[in-house]
């Protein structure tokens, strides 16, 4: 062993070496509390906020959307509890047995879920994963008494928008759809965030805002883990508000009965204010669907069928309206006084106009009619007398006075304008002057003519109740759950047609006759204690003078038959209620179409009252 | 062998050090596993408060004797040590992929520990041997180097990145401390530069990560650069004056991994701020200049260059592990010494500061 104190020399020396070793122990403790400091100070509130962001987690919740009710309170549309299947990956000691377990709820497609469970379980093990949404009460019934062979299962229930009658006014409803991105960053759905559904037609949409109520959050304490330790604040959600509407649920389920397996669609009106009682459209669908997913084949059928069940043909159906425009016709050839309710003219089933030669339905004629009988018989001659004395414009003023050619703005989705031609209106759109020819026709409501059935059941309304167009609603009122209305139905009147009441008068009495005198047109409307008013209307799809001289009906195929019409209103002196109603290729007004609007006459009126 | 004189040079200093130190811990430990108390934690406490008695008390053991008749034991510790290294890596246990300890009966500890013990003593023994040369040359340190590299490889092999590097650096410390010639510096760490590349190919794919994850952790913000940025979080959060004691949301939510062992340091830089930590900080300053004072005041060569090795072991320790848990260095697993939880690495410290103590105490004696 050596014996070796320090001589002085190496004493000094190494004396120097730790004055450098000092000096350097200072700078870097130096450089660790500058980093501290840097981390601490400079961007000190950074990461206090990012620290913030990691323990805290808004979580949102979504409103209780609004019910819908008809006019009698009666519930159309509500919540249900939807149960969702779900697991959480941290509970569960073995995926493959307890996937096992549950192939009893038929195939949740194993390996991505699999899959699912462990991505979510390295990250946030104790996020639930859902399998299976809206699973059946039996199936409920059957995990509920497994719970304890099921670790990590877990039952959430959520309210799923549920129409109590499926497809029952499904036109006027509407349907529910996932929020668009575009939607989402237009900023007009404050209440709503990705993968929520919101209206997307008909009263759904028209109400979206109040139906979908306000959306309430709560700001969750988590840990690393996902797990929830507490609630910081919470902000309840508002749910959204009720919507009452003017439909009878008995007379829109008649109506839909009606149309069953046709093609066409029902408007049935309060005539005194615009209210829609019933509108129905057919073919018609199911909105739950949109809500709990279609096959394939059913969404197939939906889109691209030439049956269109989407379609609200009720607003979006333009069709000739026949013989209906003849009302039109009849009071503006009065009020224009170019005839009076006296003069006759003579019928021989034909009309000639330079070259052409126009018939009157009734082959052999009507012989001598007045005002009076053309409309009771729809007389066609008298009406192409009638047509060529006012010519198109005077017509089209009288049509568009009475609301048709133009969207009644029912705001119920899209709605269709239809078309009352005008000279000018065929000049601009086509380069040609008019016809006198084409006056003709449009005086029986052919030609270029086209209405919608509400519009046809506004301008009828309007007729009744002494000329006030109203604008037709279909929204009685809006409630907050608080009780307070947000909306209240008011009549919304469009304008008062210009013509004199005792026209009007005359025209009432004639459709009174249409269906109560024994050679009325639409005596299949006709009921016993109830005078009820109305008027046939047969529009031709294509010309087919000669398939229709052959009386060759029977062999036509169906998509070039003759579109029904029957527009009717009771009780003929206290209107209570008007009915528009059209069958696509149904043949003859008076025989398709008029049965109809028959029962639901006389059910509305022995309804009691609202 | 303890007269009188041992009792009244008996360096309180150092004493009182390392009881704030403990002190410190756990408290500090006692608030990382405060969110596992009915799970576990409390039992971490109270080992760890254990481990701080055995801890004195082997540091109690470490100053009975002359720390100069530990020269002669230099070698022989040495070669045990590398023996040890052998065989963990032979029968040694595997956890989370590295061959790290050696069980005995009960006991479960880590040869590197003892290994950090034995390089210091064997680097004073070699270094006292020789003390007729006044500026080392390269040629002088071949022996030196192969002492180093011998236990540092085997580290590596386990392996045990942060630890080898961590032997390599104290070792490196103490080279410098008896004077190398410049040039033979130069030459030295031209050398080290040309190593590079090729340590990076020797490498396993987990370390390439680490240091990918330390140059640019944001790129995988839920993989290996999570721990680094939670670490940032939670220290950067604790401001001035921190969240306050058991107030610390990134550890009582488990945002911060590791929080009572690597990370312990951001766990209180968390809730006491840049306040808390700097003092922590200007406890092991004082700690390592006390240190070099004794080494400075040892009479012997041996003694000095002993402490100065001890003191090397703190001051790496230190540094490496805030600036591995502040992002300054990659995440490499190195604990802070008398702070992180963990029994090996207590009782291996507290045998050198009773070391450290050993010369403080005998400096005034005369052989």
């Amino acid at each position: 062993m050596k014996t070796s104190n320090f001589d002085p020399v190496a004493q000094d020396v190494f004396a120097k070496q730790l004055k450098i070793a000092v000096i350097f122990v200072l700078v870097i403790f130096g450089i660790l509390i500058l980093r501290l400091w840097f981390l601490q100070i400079v961007s000190g509130s950074t990461y206090r906020a990012k620290s913030e962001n990691n323990r805290i987690r808004l979580q949102s919740m979504a409103p209780f959307r609004g019910v819908i009710r008809d006019r009698s309170g009666k519930i159309l549309v509500d919540n249900r509890p939807s149960y969702d299947l779900y697991v959480i990956p941290e509970e569960i000691h073995d995926v493959d047995d307890l996937l096992n377990r549950l192939t009893v709820l038929g195939n949740l497609g194993m390996a991505p879920i699999k899959e699912t469970i462990s991505r979510v379980a390295s990250g946030y093990p104790f996020k639930p994963v859902c399998l299976k949404k809206d699973i059946s009460r039996e199936e409920l019934a059957m995990l509920e008494t497994r719970r304890f062979d099921l670790p990590g299962v877990m039952i959430k229930v959520r309210p799923q928008r549920h129409y109590f009658y499926g497809d029952l006014a499904a036109h006027v409803l509407g349907y529910l759809g996932e929020i668009s991105e575009t939607q989402l960053r237009s900023g007009k759905f404050p209440n709503n965030k990705s993968g929520d559904l919101i209206g997307k037609t008909g009263i759904e949409r028209r109400w979206q805002e109040l139906l979908n109520g306000g959306r309430g959050g709560e700001q969750v304490e988590v840990d690393a883990t996902g797990r929830r330790i507490k609630v910081i604040s919470q902000r309840p959600p508002v749910s959204g508000a009720d919507v009452c509407l003017t439909l009878n649920r008995e007379l829109q389920t008649l109506a839909e009965k009606a149309l069953d397996g046709k093609h066409g669609a029902v408007v049935a009106m309060d005539p005194r204010n615009g209210q829609i009682l019933a509108l129905a459209s057919s073919p018609s669908y199911d909105p739950n669907l949109f809500i709990t997913g279609f096959d394939a084949g059913t969404w197939k059928n939906m889109v691209s069928s030439s049956d269109y069940p989407l379609h609200n043909r009720a607003l979006t159906g333009q069709y000739p309206p026949g013989s209906v425009f003849k009302i039109v016709v009849a009071l503006a050839g009065l009020q224009e006084g170019v005839i009076t309710p006296q003069e006759a003219l003579y019928c021989n089933g034909e009309y000639s106009l330079g070259r052409g030669r126009y018939r009157c339905w009734k082959r052999w004629g009507h012989g001598t009619v007045d005002l009076n009988r053309a409309l009771v018989e729809s007389c066609d001659i008298y009406f192409y007398h009638l047509g060529m004395r006012l010519g198109v414009d005077k017509i089209a003023r009288y049509a568009h006075q009475l609301g048709l050619g133009r969207k009644t703005g029912l705001n119920l989705g899209h709605e269709e304008g239809g078309l009352i031609p005008t000279a000018e209106w065929k000049r601009k759109r086509w380069g040609v002057p008019w016809q006198g020819g084409e006056t003709v026709s449009t005086a029986i409501g052919q030609s270029f003519v086209l209405v919608t059935p509400l519009q046809v059941a506004t301008f009828v309304s309007a007729v009744f109740n002494g000329g006030h167009v109203y604008r037709p609603q279909v929204t009685r009122w809006v409630r907050k759950t608080g009780g307070e209305n947000i909306f209240e139905f008011t009549p919304q009147l469009i304008r008062d047609v210009e013509i004199k009441p005792e026209y009007l008068e005359l025209v009432k009495k004639a459709l009174s006759g249409a269906v109560n005198h024994p050679r009325g047109t639409g005596s299949k409307a006709k009921l016993e204690d109830i005078t009820v008013a109305g008027k046939t209307g047969t529009a031709q799809v294509v010309n087919l003078k000669k398939e229709k001289d052959a009386e060759a009906k029977g062999e036509i195929p169906w998509k070039y038959r003759d579109h029904a019409w029957f527009v009717a209103v009771a009780p003929a002196d206290a209107p209570r209620i008007t009915v528009a109603v059209l069958i696509e290729h149904g043949g003859h007004g008076g025989s398709a179409a008029a049965p109809i609007a028959k029962t639901l006459i006389e059910a509305y009126l022995r309804f009691p009252v609202d | 062998m303890l007269d009188r004189r041992l009792i009244q040079n008996f360096d309180w200093v150092l004493l009182l050090l390392l009881l704030f130190l403990a002190g410190i811990s756990i408290l500090n430990l006692y608030s990382a596993t405060y969110a596992i108390r009915d799970v576990g934690g409390s039992r971490i406490v109270m080992k760890q408060i254990y481990w701080f008695l055995i801890g004195f008390s082997v540091l109690l053991v470490m100053i009975t004797f002359n720390y100069y008749y530990l020269e002669r034991l230099a070698y022989p510790a040495y070669f045990f040590t590398v023996a040890l290294l052998i065989i963990v890596l032979l029968v040694g246990k595997v956890m989370s992929g590295s061959q790290r300890w050696l069980s005995l009966g009960p006991l479960v500890f880590q040869p590197s520990e003892l290994a950090k013990i034995s390089m210091v003593l064997v680097l004073a023994k070699f270094f006292n041997d020789r003390d007729s040369i006044e500026e080392y040359r390269l040629r002088d340190l071949w022996q030196p180097f192969i002492l180093i590299l011998v236990p540092c490889g085997l580290i590596l092999k386990e392996p045990d990145l942060g630890t080898a590097l961590f032997l390599g650096m104290v070792s490196f410390s103490m080279i410098l401390i008896v004077k190398v010639n410049r040039k033979s510096l130069l030459i030295f760490l031209g050398c080290c530069l040309l190593a590079a590349p090729v340590i990076w190919f020797g490498m396993k794919d987990y370390q390439h990560r680490r240091i990918m994850t330390f140059l640019r952790p944001d790129t995988e913000p839920l993989g290996a650069g999570y721990h680094i940025n939670q670490s940032k979080i939670a220290i950067g959060s604790g401001q001035f004056w921190g969240k306050g004691y058991l107030e610390g949301t990134q550890t009582r939510l488990h945002f911060l991994p590791e929080q009572h062992t690597d990370f312990a340091f951001s766990v209180l830089a968390e809730e006491w701020g840049l306040v808390g930590v700097t003092a922590l900080l200007l406890l092991y300053l004082f700690l390592i200049l006390w240190g070099l004072n004794i080494a400075k005041g040892s009479k012997d060569r041996f003694g000095a260059i002993l402490a100065v090795g001890i003191v090397a072991i703190v001051f790496w320790q230190v540094v490496i592990n805030v600036g591995m848990v502040t992002g300054l260095l990659p995440v490499v697993g190195i604990p802070l010494l008398l702070f992180s939880y963990g029994g090996s690495s207590l009782i291996s410290t507290m045998a050198a500061m009773g070391l450290l103590m050993n010369i403080s105490m005998r400096r005034f004696m005369f052989q």
